[in-house]
C-alpha cells in the first residue's frame, strides 16, 4: 500500500475515532484517549531509534519533558491567559519538537559513536541532568512545578480536551505513517543494518554515524511533539513526575510486547497494556500497574522476543506481505521479515 | 562492472609503515604494500599472523596507529569504513556477517543501494536492482536461496553470501578474506573463477587464503605476513623458495 | 559563604560517601566493566539487600553489616540465577543489547515495585551502635555511620581484588572477559565463569545495601539515584579497574559534596550525570581505562 494511500485511511480511521468518542458524550473518554494516544506516539518514536536501529533510549521522559517545558516557557513568556490565542497548539508542537530534536542530536552526536550500552547510559544521565535544569529554574516553576491554565472551551468543538484528543490524534496518525514510512524506505533497509551488525554496515558502505543521528533526531522530535500539549492536559506539571522513569518503561515496554520490526508493533503493545494499565489502576493499584508492565516486559524479551506481531506470524505461518513492508520470507520461517 | 573514468595510475592501493598495537601487544609492524590496479595479489601467512588485521585498517574498521595507507590515490586516514567502501575498497569478513533480519537478496540490495547509488553514476530503477542483486546471488551459486534468511545458511553459503556482497559494492579492489575455507574441490574452482572473471572485468584482488593450491594457481604475486610482519613479496615461485617463508610458514 | 572549615568538611564527608560508592558499584564494574553485562538493575538489588538488612535489624537486632555478611550465599545464588536467564535469553541468541538490556530495565521495575507492596513508601532504617555518633577532630565532623560503612567497603574492594589478582576463579573471570576460546581450549567453560563472577557481583549489593541504609533511611525509589551514580563511577574509572573505581567514586563523591555545600543539594544528582556524559564525550576509556 503506497504511503498517500495509507495516510488517507489513517486519517479516516482518526475522524471516525474522533466522531465516535464525542458521540460517546463522555468527557472522560477523551482525557483517558489522550492518554493511549500519547503513548502511542512516544512507543513509536521509542521504537524508530530502538527497534529499527536497536538503540535502546531510557531518556524518553526528559525528550518529552522538553516538550512540555518548552510550552511552559512560551506560557510564561506572553501573557497567560491569551495564551491559546496567541500561540496555536501545532506551533507550540512544533517549537517543542524542535527543541527536543535539536537535543537529541547534540546528544547523539557526542554518544553515537561509542556502543549501543553507553548511548543507552547517556540517555540515562541526559534524563537526570535535564531534571536538575529544571528543578533549578525558577521561571519555569523550578521544583515548585508550574501552574497551566487551560480554557474551558474552544469552538466549535467544545471542551478543550476535546482539541488536546484530535491534536494527539493528528500526531499519532503522523507518526504511524513516518514510522511505516521509514521502514519501507531505504533508510529503513540502512536502519536494520545498524541493528544487525552495525561493523558490516559500514563496510557495506552504510553511514552508519549518520543514519543514527536521523534515528535519533526524529526519535526525539516526535517525543518532544507529544509532551508539548501536556502542560494544558495536566494543569500542573511538575518536574518529579514529568521526568519519571515511568515514561521509560512504557516506551519501551509497549514496542517490546506489541513487536519492534514494524510499525504496527508498538501501536498493538499501546493499545493493550494501556488498556491493561486502566483496568488495573482502577481494579486494584496504580503500584500495581508498574509492577505488571515490567513482569511483561520481563516475560515477553524471554519468552516472545518479537512481540505480539511475531507470535501472530508464528501462528499464521504465512508470507507476510502489507502490514510488514515489502520484504519477503521464506513461507516456512517462523520469524516475520522486519 | 569496473567504473568509468578511472585514472589509470601506477599504485591502486599503497601501504606505508602501518603499525597497529593492542595495549602492549604489536599486532603488525611497519608494513609496507604496494598493490597495482588489475593485480591478483595473494595474501598468506600463519594464523595469528595479522592478515586480518592488516584488513581491518585498510578497510578502516580498525584505526592504525602508525604509518598510512592510501588508495587510488587519495589518503585514507581519518575516513570511516563506509567512506572507504564508497572509494571503491570492499571486503569479505573472514567470520560471515551477514545481515541476519534481511534475506539474501537484501543484504545482497544494500551495497547497491548504499556505496554504488553514492556514487550517482547512474540510477537505477526498483526492478533493475533486484535483477542486479540476483545475479550477484547467482555468480556465487545461492539464487535458488534468495528470500531466505541468513540463519537457514551452512557455513559455506554464509561464505559464499560474504563475497556475493562484497561484490554488490561494485569495488575497485576486492579483498576475499579466506572465502574459500571449508569449500570442496569444484567449490573452491568455482570461486577462482568467478575472482578471475571479476579481475579480467577491471576489478583487483587481494586472496588472502591458506589453501597453497588456490593461492598458487590465482596470484601473480605473493606478501607473506608472519607475527605481525612482512617477510616476503614476490612472484608466487620465488616467495615459496625463500628459505624464511620455508621456516616460518611453510615448513608447519 | 565560604569558610575552611565547610570545605575540609565537604571534602572528608565526600571521600568517606565515595568510599560507600565504591562498594555500591565493584558489582557494576564486575558485572559490566569486566563481563560486559549492562545490568542496570543492580541498584535494585542494593535496595533489597536494605531491606534485608532492615527486616533482620528491625526484627532480631541483628547488625545490618553481619547480616549482609551472612546473606552473601543467597545473593550469590540470586544472581547466578539471573545470569543463567539471560544468558540463555540473550547472550546465546545475540540479543543481550536490545533486548538484555529491556530485561534488566524490566528487573529494577519488578523489584522496586515489590518492594513498594510489600513495604509501602515509608523510609526505613537501621539501628546499631555506630549510627548516632561522630567524631570531633577538630573542626572536622566526622559520623560514624559514614566512617564504618566507608571503611568496611574499601576491606570488601581489596578483598574483591585479591580475588580477582591471586585466585583462580579470579583471573578466570578476567580472562572471560578477553578471550573465552582461550578459556575454553584450558577446559574452563566460560559460562560458568561468568555465571560465577555476576553471582559475587550481586553478592556485592547484599553488602552496599547494608551500607547504604547505615548511612541514610531507605525507601524504595532511592535506587534510581544510584543508577547514574553507579555508572558514571565505573566508567570514569576505567571500567574494569577496581583501584580505579575507588579513586573514581572518591572524586565524585567530593565534587557531589562540595556542590551541595556550595552550590546546593537540588543541584547534587546532575553531578554523577554530568560527569557521567562528560566522559562519555571526551574519553570514554575513562581516567585509568586500559
Amino acid at each position: 500500500m503506497r504511503t498517500p494511500l495509507f495516510l488517507l485511511i489513517s486519517l479516516a480511521i482518526a475522524a471516525a475515532v474522533f466522531a465516535a468518542t464525542i458521540a460517546l458524550g463522555n468527557d472522560y473518554v477523551f482525557f483517558a484517549g489522550y492518554v493511549v494516544l500519547q503513548y502511542v506516539v512516544l512507543s513509536t518514536a521509542w521504537n524508530i531509534l530502538g527497534g529499527y536501529c536497536g538503540y535502546v533510549n531510557f531518556g524518553t521522559a526528559a525528550f518529552f519533558a522538553l516538550g512540555a517545558y518548552s510550552t511552559v516557557a512560551v506560557y510564561k513568556l506572553i501573557e497567560a491567559d491569551e495564551l491559546p490565542h496567541v500561540v496555536p497548539m501545532p506551533v507550540l508542537m512544533l517549537l517543542g519538537g524542535l527543541v527536543s530534536g535539536v537535543i537529541g542530536l547534540g546528544m547523539g552526536y557526542l554518544t553515537l559513536r561509542l556502543r549501543g550500552a553507553f548511548f543507552s547510559i547517556a540517555t540515562l544521565a541526559l534524563a537526570v541532568v535535564l531534571e536538575t535544569l529544571v528543578v533549578n529554574w525558577d521561571f519555569v516553576g523550578g521544583s515548585r512545578g508550574a501552574y497551566i491554565i487551560r480554557p474551558e472551551e474552544i469552538a466549535p468543538l467544545g471542551n478543550y480536551i476535546r482539541y488536546l484528543f484530535l491534536i494527539m490524534l493528528l500526531l499519532t496518525v503522523a507518526a504511524l505513517t513516518i514510522a511505516r514510512l521509514i521502514e519501507r524506505s531505504r533508510l529503513g533497509y540502512g536502519f536494520a543494518t545498524i541493528r544487525d551488525d552495525e561493523m558490516a554496515a559500514e563496510a557495506a558502505g552504510v553511514p552508519t554515524l549518520r543514519l543514527k543521528l536521523i534515528a535519533t533526531t526524529i526519535s526525539g522530535t516526535l517525543m518532544g511533539m507529544a509532551g508539548a500539549p501536556f502542560p494544558y492536559y495536566i494543569g500542573y506539571l511538575q518536574p518529579d513526575s514529568t521526568f519519571a522513569l515511568d515514561y521509560a518503561v512504557n516506551s519501551i515496554a509497549m514496542p517490546l510486547i506489541g513487536g519492534t520490526t514494524s510499525w504496527i508493533g508498538p501501536l498493538i503493545g499501546t493499545l493493550l497494556l494501556g488498556s491493561l494499565q486502566q483496568i488495573i489502576t482502577v481494579t486494584i493499584s496504580s503500584a500495581v500497574n508498574l509492577l505488571i508492565v515490567g513482569a511483561l516486559l520481563v516475560a515477553f524479551v524471554i519468552v516472545a522476543p518479537n512481540g505480539i506481531v511475531g507470535l501472530v506470524h508464528t501462528y499464521l505461518q504465512r508470507k507476510p506481505e502489507d502490514f510488514v513492508g515489502r520484504r519477503r520470507v521464506d513461507a516456512d520461517a517462523a520469524e516475520p521479515a522486519p | 562492472m569496473s567504473n568509468a573514468g578511472e585514472r589509470a595510475s601506477a599504485e591502486l592501493l599503497r601501504v606505508d609503515n602501518l603499525g597497529k598495537r593492542f595495549g602492549g601487544f604489536v599486532a603488525l609492524d611497519d608494513i609496507a604494500l604496494n598493490v597495482a590496479p588489475g593485480e591478483r595479489l595473494g595474501l598468506i601467512g600463519p594464523n595469528g599472523s595479522g592478515k586480518s588485521t592488516l584488513v581491518n585498517c585498510i578497510c578502516g574498521t580498525l584505526r592504525n596507529e602508525q604509518g598510512s595507507v592510501h588508495f587510488d590515490g587519495r589518503k585514507l586516514d581519518g575516513l570511516t569504513a563506509h567512506q572507504r567502501t564508497r572509494l571503491g575498497l570492499a571486503r569479505s569478513f573472514q567470520l560471515p556477517r551477514p545481515f541476519g533480519s534481511l534475506s539474501l537478496l537484501d543484504n545482497v540490495r544494500i551495497p547497491l543501494i548504499y556505496t554504488v547509488a553514492a556514487r550517482g553514476h547512474h540510477h537505477r530503477a526498483a526492478a533493475e536492482v533486484e535483477e542486479h542483486c540476483i545475479g550477484f546471488l547467482r555468480e556465487v551459486g545461492l539464487e535458488a536461496k534468495a528470500r531466505q534468511r541468513p540463519r537457514d545458511l551452512t557455513q559455506v553459503e554464509m561464505r559464499k553470501l560474504e563475497l556475493a556482497r562484497a561484490m554488490a559494492s561494485e569495488p575497485k579492489l576486492l579483498i576475499a578474506d579466506e572465502a574459500m575455507a571449508g569449500l570442496t574441490h569444484s567449490e573452491i574452482e568455482d570461486i577462482l573463477a568467478l575472482l578471475v572473471r571479476l579481475n579480467e572485468q577491471g576489478v583487483t584482488v587481494i586472496l588472502i587464503e591458506h589453501i597453497m593450491r588456490a593461492v598458487m594457481s590465482f596470484s601473480r604475486r605473493i606478501v607473506v605476513l608472519v607475527s605481525g610482519r612482512k617477510i616476503a613479496d614476490g612472484a608466487p615461485d620465488q616467495v615459496m623458495r625463500d628459505p624464511e617463508v620455508e621456516r616460518a610458514y611453510l615448513g608447519q | 559563604m565560604f569558610s575552611f572549615d565547610l570545605l575540609i568538611n565537604a571534602v572528608v564527608s565526600g571521600i568517606l560517601i565515595g568510599g560507600f560508592y565504591a562498594a555500591v558499584t565493584c558489582g557494576v564494574s564486575l558485572a559490566f566493566g569486566i563481563l560486559d553485562i549492562v545490568n542496570i538493575a543492580h541498584p535494585a538489588f542494593i535496595i533489597l539487600g536494605s531491606y534485608v538488612a532492615y527486616i533482620v535489624n528491625a526484627t532480631f537486632g541483628f547488625d545490618p553489616i553481619l547480616t549482609a555478611v551472612v546473606m552473601l550465599p543467597a545473593f550469590y545464588v540470586l544472581g547466578a540465577g539471573i545470569y543463567q536467564i539471560y544468558y540463555v535469553s540473550f547472550e546465546k541468541r545475540g540479543q543481550e543489547s536490545l533486548r538484555g538490556l529491556a530485561f534488566f530495565f524490566g528487573l529494577l521495575f519488578i523489584t522496586e515495585v515489590s518492594l513498594v507492596l510489600y513495604f509501602g513508601v515509608d523510609y526505613r532504617y537501621v539501628d546499631a551502635p555506630y549510627i548516632g555518633p561522630t567524631w570531633h577532630l577538630g573542626y572536622l565532623d566526622v559520623p560514624l555511620r559514614i566512617l564504618v560503612p566507608c571503611l568496611v567497603s574499601l576491606i570488601l574492594i581489596a578483598a574483591l581484588q585479591l580475588v580477582l589478582t591471586r585466585s583462580f576463579i579470579g583471573r578466570a573471570i578476567m580472562a572471560v572477559a578477553q578471550d573465552q576460546l582461550a578459556l575454553r581450549l584450558m577446559a574452563v567453560d566460560p559460562i560458568r565463569i561468568k555465571r560465577i563472577a555476576f553471582g559475587i557481583s550481586i553478592a556485592t549489593a547484599s553488602l552496599a545495601g547494608a551500607f547504604l541504609i547505615i548511612i541514610q533511611p531507605v525507601e524504595p525509589s532511592v535506587g534510581r539515584q544510584y543508577i547514574g551514580r553507579v555508572f558514571a563511577i565505573c566508567v570514569l574509572g576505567g571500567m574494569g579497574s577496581l583501584p580505579g573505581t575507588v579513586i573514581a567514586a572518591m572524586l565524585i563523591g567530593v565534587v557531589e559534596s562540595l556542590t551541595s555545600t556550595f552550590y546546593g543539594p537540588s543541584w547534587a544528582p546532575a553531578v554523577s550525570f554530568g560527569f557521567l556524559l562528560l566522559t562519555l564525550a571526551v574519553r570514554p576509556v575513562g581516567l585509568f581505562g586500559r
